[in-house]
């Protein structure tokens, strides 16, 4: 019995570590989104963040170095996809697309120029990484059943990126819905002429919250890179900005749902790891690809209309021409 | 008073504009060359010699174009309808899929003249199957069909490792792909076809499938601009209401357009599953659908932009391996790059010297 | 003409007679978009604390020129000055900082918020909206107690019936301090019991001191409510007068305008079956309102039916529900003896199947795809005709035939094929539709604003086509806000107000003042009824 408590502590563990860099990025895609930018960019931005930080982590040494680095790289990569849709009035989708592309091409043209070893950059030492954060007394109090192990597998031995991803999703809800910064976010996506009317510029509004979500993005790559992992690896998003993306979409874009999705969705990738191989009593052996495409495949049904309805930003994806 | 100026001319709308954006992304790539330690010029030579230099070289370039015109065909044809079409992976993947499937079961019983042809028809069936879903929830549902079809290619991706593992598997092998085709199943490569009529031409993975891509160019553009399919799909993406006005009905052409896209990524299986590996492996797609978004963009959605496209583009690919193997600190993925800065240029920030053009224009009038 | 001038110079004196500067005092206002010119020399004086009507046809300049002031647009010339000083209103922010606020035809509502947090976007106290939230629920108490302008703050404000969202735009305008209202069609969306209180609280906020602007097309509302009214006519300001000194049909005759027309009317009578008919046809809007309500009309073979109206009191929906491009909500149409019900799915296409033909009112964007070239514009709507196609390719030859015959026939220029419809000017845009439509002998002909924006080479032309279609035995419907052409060209005409048909005259008896007054519905609402009892 406490054997398999502790499996299930450990799944939901393990799905804390992987829901995190979703999380930031789900954050990160609500900013843009609720402004009326449709931002397919963060498997993108996510992916140069991680490569920064790891870079500027190899060089320096230095993991707040490397922070600092992933956040400049990501904003400035934010700044040209609304450099591109704002400004230019640009396809959201298509600048999107360069941006993930450009990502995935750079990272490792750029690894492999500056490090030689086929796109990845060299192991970091636990110096120049973010570490695992123990709580106090989480040693002794593992002893104490249930509520112990709970403390000490689940609570406490995260990366303090975990804490904070998770701090930020209420600090996202705050300046969404307790913030006049927020309330014309949450304006301008559904109506610009609104906003523009009532006397305040549409562009520098969704500038501030594309940029914002930049600034999130490079702490998801962050973690990725030299808190969860010990280095760079080509490719090392995997396609969790899409999933970040998809749990956005699974929230209605509101903060608190979608943090509710990217943990199920961090759940279901631990489930489907530990149940790699498992004879699953009654079902047989449950295909790891099938858990794994299951956040894909909820979303696609969730956007058909056939669970519940998620109604994007009104004015999401239309440029903005002020002359009617 | 910016709405008093002239518009464009045509000639600077196609000719100028497109020359200038893809002349923006190669200033670009040869700062992204200068900064990896290599001169651009040098970058160049090297990769032109690898791309065209020896038939062998001209081989992998057009082999590598083969896929690209198939993808970009597949996402022009979306854009002429209004649509985005970013599932071209998935649906090259799944293509691939249909004609693995077919081939495994019947290539004992079947002569070559019946297997191909099914080889293509599979793909078609299956990439446009492919597609189908997505646009019917746009059409019907109004799920929007970008986030569709990105999500496509990641289920498309997981069925195909799923059934890659644990189903069509050989028997007894480490590394999941199926066993080889019979002969019969096999397109024949290019340096084969010149063989039969006595011409020696170094081997490369250039097939018959290239004279396909062709056929397809000209049928895409025949169904474009000559058909009145074609016709009714241009109309909805340029204008839904004048469309509907026309007693069109949008919903139908989205399917149909979208089939259509669907069925032209799955060639990429025909001529990866067919036509080189002569079996099921994983990952064949290897981005090709991606790049036909750069390949179309940057093409105009036009086939004759498309063709230039697609052999630009696999002149970087094989000179870009050349550059690779001959400068060690370059890689294969400088391409990606590359193609990243085109979709920016000639995508989004395609009419970014418009303004700037017209001033100029104005002016010099 | 004459009458106006008068009544300009009474305007200016009454001006000089006043002692404290006016609110608004706009001079010389142009502004062009590109060839046309929306404004031209449009002076405006509008006293404090009045409420002061602005009149004109769709189109006329209002708009444009209550955009200008509120900042959206910048005037190409002219001056604006506001309570006596000059003011450079450039953006919506100094218009609000300059006290001017505006309740526009389209709402701009958050429709997902709340009625406060729609009043204070823009106008909040500090970052933290906790702060600005109990100030603001405090000010729009006060705001509403004043105005009797009662609304549920946390009310969401898509739930709101019309009225109300309308309130929430005037309680924006007033948290914002404005001293200048400025409301752009307000009644449009409105039921009468509505309107009704909406000036109540324009009353009531007159007598707060607030200026008012009024811009409506509806002469009844302007003498109901306005101290003053300007009338705007081609993007010109033509009076100024007080609205006690004047009366609805001399407004009406300043709204309407003269213009000589170049068509002949055509006497013989060639009246043949029912081709279309029309029973008791409603379209409902996406608010749920009524677009169209219980239509009755009927079209005979031989005849031309106008309809006459002030444009957007429904003239577009009918068009397009006659034309298969709108479903229908109730009632039947009828054509050539198929029926169509609201249950039925048709669309344009089984409509020209009956031969009924559409020159639709905005060419530009529903009557041709201007990103096409000439022949393929000529082929819209009937591109699976079999004279076009040749197996299931289009018969190049065929087309490209037929396309320089009807460029010849109907001297479309420049008359080259291969060129894009959207370098035609308008008059020749509008003739390759008129081409398309009538060339294929349709039974039926619906057509909207034939002359709309057309040169008067072409609308001679344009005339003679529709009359010649008409002695062949067609049966066409048009709609047109030109009374001239409506008088032209019409054997009956049907006047439309607030999609309801209010009145029936017989072509060879109506005028234009009639008419004109009928338009505006400012006639006696009983002959209306005996008129439609006629029908």
């Amino acid at each position: 019995m406490s054997d398999l408590f502790l499996m299930i502590i450990l799944t939901f563990d393990a799905a804390l570590r992987v829901s995190t860099p979703l999380i930031l990025c789900a954050m990160a895609g609500l900013f843009s989104e609720r402004s009326g930018i449709i931002d397919i960019s963060l498997e993108g931005k996510m992916l140069m963040g991680a490569f920064i930080a790891a870079a500027v982590a190899a060089v320096t040494g230095s993991a707040w170095l490397a922070l600092m680095a992933a956040i400049v790289a990501t904003m400035l990569m934010s700044a040209l996809h609304g450099f591109a849709c704002i400004t230019h009035r640009g396809n959201h989708v298509v600048s999107g697309v360069a941006i993930n592309i450009m990502a995935s091409g750079l990272t490792i043209a750029l690894g492999h120029a500056w490090f030689k070893r086929g796109g990845q950059t060299p192991s970091l030492l636990a110096d120049a990484r973010f570490m695992p954060m123990e709580f106090p007394f989480a040693e002794q109090a593992g002893n104490i059943p249930i509520i112990g192990t709970i403390y000490k597998e689940l609570l406490s031995g995260h990366n303090g990126i975990v804490y904070v991803a998770l701090g930020l999703v209420g600090l996202v809800w705050w300046i969404i819905y307790r913030t006049r910064f927020g309330l014309r976010v949450r304006a301008v996506g559904e109506n610009p002429q609104a906003v523009d009317t009532a006397g305040i510029s549409v562009s520098w509004l969704r500038y501030r919250a594309v940029l914002l979500g930049g600034v999130l993005t490079g702490i998801a790559g962050t973690y990725l890179a030299i808190a969860q992992n010990a280095g760079f690896v080509r490719e090392m998003t995997a396609g969790q900005g899409y999933i970040a993306l998809a749990a956005l979409i699974f929230g209605k874009w509101r903060p608190l749902p979608a943090l509710g999705a990217c943990l199920m969705f961090g759940l279901l990738d631990a489930v489907a790891i530990r149940l790699q191989g498992v004879e699953v009593p009654m079902i047989g052996e449950v295909p790891v690809q099938f858990i794994q495409a299951l956040p894909y495949v909820l979303t696609v049904v969730l956007l058909a209309g056939f669970i519940g309805k998620a109604t994007p930003p009104r004015a999401i994806g239309v440029p903005y021409v002020k002359e009617r | 008073m910016s709405d008093l100026l002239q518009p464009l001319p045509r000639w600077i709308d196609v000719g100028v504009i497109p020359v200038l954006n893809v002349s923006m992304a190669m200033i670009v790539s040869s700062i992204l060359l200068l900064v990896v330690g290599i001169e651009p010029v040098e970058a160049v030579t090297i990769m032109l010699h690898g791309a065209f230099g020896y038939d062998e070289g001209i081989g992998y370039t057009l082999y590598y174009a083969t896929n690209f015109v198939f993808t970009g065909l597949a996402v022009a044809i979306a854009f002429h309808a209004g649509l985005f079409n970013i599932g071209g992976e998935g649906q090259a993947y799944i293509g691939g899929l249909g004609v693995g499937l077919a081939m495994l079961l019947l290539d004992s019983s079947m002569p070559a003249f019946l297997l191909l042809p099914i080889a293509l028809i599979m793909a078609a069936l299956f990439g446009g199957a492919w597609a189908l879903i997505p646009a019917y929830l746009q059409a019907y549902r109004g799920s929007h069909i970008v986030i569709t079809t990105i999500m496509f290619n990641f289920i498309a991706s997981a069925i195909m490792v799923y059934l890659m593992v644990n189903v069509l598997i050989m028997p007894g092998q480490q590394s999941p792909q199926t066993r080889e085709f019979a002969e019969s199943a096999q397109l024949p490569f290019m340096h084969e076809v010149f063989a039969w009529f006595g011409v020696n031409i170094s081997q490369s993975p250039l097939n018959l499938s290239i004279v396909w891509a062709v056929i397809c160019c000209i049928g895409l553009w025949l169904f474009i601009w000559r058909s009145r399919w074609g016709y009714e799909t241009r109309a909805v993406g340029f204008n839904e209401k004048a469309a509907v006005y026309g007693g069109i009905n949008p919903k139908r052409v989205v399917l149909i357009s979208m089939c259509i896209s669907g069925a032209l990524a799955g060639f990429v299986g025909f001529n990866e599953i067919s036509g080189v590996h002569h079996r099921l492996i994983l990952n064949f797609t290897a981005g090709y659908g991606f790049t036909g978004i750069a390949v179309s963009l940057m093409g105009r959605n036009h086939p004759v932009g498309i063709v230039l496209a697609s052999l630009l583009f696999g002149m970087l690919y094989q000179g870009g391996a050349e550059l690779a193997f001959e400068v060690p600190t370059v890689t294969r993925e400088m391409v990606v790059a590359i193609q990243g800065f085109v979709i920016l240029f000639s995508g989004a920030l395609a009419y970014m010297s418009t303004p700037f053009l017209t001033r100029l224009y104005n002016r010099w009038k | 003409m004459n009458h106006s001038s008068q009544i300009v110079e009474s305007a200016e004196q009454t001006v000089a007679e006043m002692s404290p500067p006016p609110a608004i005092e706009l001079r010389n206002i142009n502004k062009s978009f590109g060839a046309v010119q929306a404004n031209r020399n449009v002076d405006l004086i509008v006293q404090a604390g009045t409420i002061h009507g602005i009149v004109g046809e769709n189109g006329a300049g209002k708009s444009t020129l209550m955009s200008i002031l509120y900042g959206f647009y910048e005037a190409d010339e002219g001056s604006i000055q506001i309570n006596g000083k000059p003011a450079r209103i450039n953006s919506s922010q100094a218009a609000i900082a300059a006290g001017i606020g505006m309740v526009h035809q389209h709402f701009m509502l958050v429709a997902n918020f709340s009625v406060l947090e729609n009043v204070m976007m823009g106008a909040e106290k500090g970052f933290l909206l906790k702060n600005s939230i109990g100030q603001a629920r405090r000010k729009l108490r006060e705001l509403s107690e004043n105005y009797s302008l009662h609304v549920d703050p946390d009310a969401l404000t898509d739930d709101l019936p019309v009225g109300q969202q309308q309130r929430v735009e005037i309680l924006k305008a007033l948290f914002r301090s404005a001293g200048i209202l400025i409301l752009d069609e307000p009644t449009g969306v409105l039921t009468p019991q509505e309107t009704e209180q909406l000036f109540k609280i324009l009353s009531s906020l007159r007598d707060e001191g607030v200026t008012i602007i009024l811009i409506t097309h509806k002469l009844r509302e302007i003498m109901a409510i306005t101290d003053n009214v300007s009338v705007m006519r081609d993007g010109e300001m033509v009076a100024h007068c007080q609205t006690a000194e004047t009366s609805t049909a001399e407004l009406a005759e300043l709204m309407v305008g003269r213009k000589v027309s170049a068509a002949t009317r055509s006497r013989e009578q060639f009246l043949g079956d029912i081709r279309l008919k029309v029973e008791n046809l409603s379209v409902a809007g996406s608010l749920g309102n009524k677009l169209l309500d219980d239509i009755n009309l009927e079209v005979r073979s031989g005849e031309i039916v106008g309809i006459a109206g002030v444009s957007g009191n429904g003239q577009s929906e009918l068009l397009e529900v006659l034309s298969g491009i709108r479903p229908l909500s109730q009632g039947q149409i009828t054509i050539n003896g198929q029926q169509f019900k609201a249950e039925d799915s048709y669309n344009a296409a089984d409509m020209r199947e009956l031969k009924v033909a559409h020159v639709p009112e905005d060419r530009h964007r529903t009557g041709m795809v201007t990103a096409m070239s000439a022949w393929e514009s000529l082929i819209l709507g009937y591109h699976h005709d079999s004279r076009y196609n040749k197996g299931i390719l289009f018969d190049q030859a065929a087309i490209h035939e037929e396309a320089e015959r009807l460029i010849k026939e109907f001297d479309v220029r420049p008359g080259d094929p291969e060129i894009k419809s959207a370098n035609m000017s308008g008059g020749n845009q509008q003739k390759l539709i008129l081409a398309r439509e009538i060339d294929k002998s349709p039974e039926v002909l619906i057509v909207g604003q034939p002359t709309r924006g057309v040169d008067i080479g072409a609308i001679e032309f344009i005339h003679g086509q529709l009359n010649q279609l008409r002695q062949r035995g067609c049966a066409i419907l048009m709609v047109s806000v030109e009374l001239d052409e409506v008088l032209a060209l019409s054997d009956r005409i049907l006047v439309i107000f607030d999609g309801r048909i209010v009145a029936e005259v017989n072509g060879n008896e109506a005028d234009t003042m009639t008419l004109g007054l009928m338009m505006a519905n400012a006639h006696e609402p009983r002959s209306s009824q005996n008129l439609k009892g006629d029908a």
